[in-house]
């Protein structure tokens, strides 16, 4: 069951409820009522409403993605939708991050979604192991929401202020590049050592290019199935711009309408040329 | 004639539009929003006739990402034209685009006269097929100029594909062009029925920490409403130029750019770059000339032509 739920038509304001901080994180959580419950691991243009291009000439000018974090219904919707409150997981690294990282309760978010294909469940009775690098370790938490609490979870993180973002997530082992948190190292390193102990799972995972492509060469190395959310830059979201293809074994796939869950298999490489921009 | 009302219904070569906002080729995949948005896309279709991507003759991959680059007021991409070739497009896309709910036109590129000539003959008979774009921002790769660069390059490509079709033919002028005026003069002494513009305009980014292009393409187009201006000025230079119909194309982003675009001179407006940041934009576009039309005195340079 590869999950794609289609999206409503166009862009939509949705309602900021709160803003948290996470260490270098920022969730914003906001309301979106006509909107359909996302499947995990698929994404959302996002932009602020107001002071976002096309005014003032001056960067973001394109809307930005975002893997949904966290999805509650509410029950509340209007039409065919049951309306939802979303989570999202910001990390001020640009000017659209910044931008969204700015927005307080009360402010209008912009979006369109949800887009994109998500994770397929763990078949054959195989159990699922998460791993996840950075910012992206907010698809994991949806998954892990819908999966179970009990669902194991191994997260890398660059140091202690970026290694708070892991409380986002239930009892997940942790790494930091710099060893001030959990284990010193990289968190291939947890999942090698997850493999070795039992390699009857299905990792997904989500993270840096870098990451994905080591968590990649691993899974098929130890023939493990993989299912990665990548990330490319994308104008659009919907098919229309092909700015975010990223080269498979079939040739050219747009991210954003075959992705962002790709099966590991599919890949040469997880390294998408112009990702972390 | 009395000015026709930008808002109601409109009319291009004999095409009957519901309204003066289309979409420009490349920017909108109605099969990928379908999977997107479900048949919710149908009901809502934002645009009043819809024109697909470049069709070439052979498939093609398009260009090593990266592909995009974002601007200040827009973007640069570099896309290459990925397609699925002529049969891969008879077979697969025109079943499917002709289940839209509005004309469908077919933008067409070769890289010699006689693969143009080709694709144009291929869709000659298609009832599926209202009119043809030909997109002539490439290269010859026999004279080696760009086709729609000189006035001569354009005159002898629809000498050559003029008389293999009575569909109307648009021609996509490229604004990366010394006279512009000049091309759509020549394009309407040729037979074109209509000329739309503009294309893209040729642009680089370097990558700010290697300093090397950005671009897997090198060079990419210009899009948003940082062309805007340069748009208005073309349309009014091409519309100073011919008497068939214009669609006026670049930046458009609300009501009051279509309305200065077809206040430059054009019938139609098209909307690209907006819709990757709202999939609706188009409707919203044509929403919001429709109010402006009712609470002012629009008056054009040029008014709805019939070919």
């Amino acid at each position: 069951m590869s999950e794609r739920t289609t999206a409503p038509f166009g862009r939509r304001a949705a309602r900021v409820l709160g803003r948290t901080e996470h260490g270098a994180y920022v969730v914003l959580r906001c309301s979106d009522p006509d909107g359909p419950v996302p499947s995990a691991g698929q994404f959302y243009m996002l932009s602020t409403a107001e002071r976002w291009g096309g005014g003032v000439g001056e960067r973001p000018f394109l809307p930005r993605a975002f893997s949904v974090m966290r999805a509650r219904p509410t029950g509340a919707g209007t039409g065919p939708a049951a309306g939802v409150v979303l989570e999202f997981l910001l990390e001020d690294v640009g000017p659209g991050t910044r931008r969204l990282c700015e927005l307080g309760a009360g402010e209008d978010l912009l979006l369109t979604g949800p887009l994109g294909i998500g994770f397929t469940a763990p078949e054959g009775g195989r159990r699922a192991l998460l791993v996840g690098g950075g910012v992206g370790i907010a698809p994991l938490a949806i998954w892990q929401d819908e999966l179970g609490a009990g669902t194991p979870v191994l997260l890398g993180f660059r140091d202690a202020e970026h290694a708070v973002g892991a409380g986002l997530l239930s009892a997940a082992a942790v790494a930091t590049d710099d060893g001030s948190v959990g284990h010193h190292g990289v968190v291939t390193e947890l999942l090698e050592a997850e493999l070795d102990a039992d390699a009857e799972v299905v990792v997904y995972a989500c993270g840096p290019p870098a990451m994905l492509e080591a968590v990649r060469a691993l899974c098929a190395e130890r023939s493990v199935d993989a299912q990665l959310a990548l990330e490319s830059g994308m104008a659009c979201g919907f098919g229309a711009c092909f700015g975010c293809v990223v080269p498979t074994r079939d040739g050219y796939l747009r991210l954003c309408v075959d992705g962002p869950v790709l099966d590991a298999a599919v890949l040469e490489t997880a390294i998408v040329a112009g990702a972390g921009h | 004639m009395s000015p026709a009302p930008p808002t109601g219904p409109v009319e291009l070569c004999g095409i009957e539009l519901a309204h003066p906002v289309i979409n420009a080729s490349g920017t909108f995949d109605a099969i990928a929003a379908r999977k997107a948005f479900g048949d919710a896309l149908l009901e809502q279709f934002p645009f009043a006739a819809f024109v697909s991507k470049t069709v070439t003759l052979a498939p093609r991959e398009g260009n090593p990402p990266p592909r995009l680059w974002e601007l200040a007021g827009g973007m640069i991409n570099s896309i290459g034209l990925p397609n699925k070739g002529l049969d891969g497009y008879l077979r697969t896309d025109l079943p499917q685009l002709a289940e839209l709910p509005v004309p469908l036109i077919v933008n067409v590129m070769g890289f010699t006269r006689e693969e143009v000539g080709r694709l144009v003959d291929a869709f000659a008979e298609r009832d599926e097929v209202a009119a043809l774009e030909l997109n002539v921002s490439c290269p010859n790769v026999e004279t080696g100029l760009m086709m729609g660069a000189v006035p001569a390059e354009v005159s002898a490509l629809l000498d050559h594909v003029r008389p293999l079709t009575g569909k109307p033919l648009i021609v996509k002028l490229t604004p990366n062009a010394t006279d512009v005026a000049a091309v759509a003069h020549a394009a309407e002494e040729s037979g074109a029925d209509a000329v739309s513009l503009i294309n893209t305009i040729r642009g680089m980014a370097l990558d700010p920490r290697s300093g090397e292009p950005w671009l897997g393409g090198i060079t990419g187009g210009v899009s948003g409403p940082a062309v805007k201006a340069a748009a208005v000025a073309q349309v009014y230079a091409a519309a100073s130029a011919v008497k068939i119909p214009i669609v006026g194309m670049g930046g458009v982003q609300r009501g009051q750019d279509a309305l200065d675009l077809l206040r430059a001179g054009a019938t139609l407006v098209a909307v690209g770059t907006e819709s990757f940041r709202d999939a609706a934009a188009g409707a919203r576009v044509a929403g919001e000339l429709a109010g402006l039309a009712a609470n002012c005195d629009v008056s054009y340079r040029n008014q709805v032509h019939s070919c």
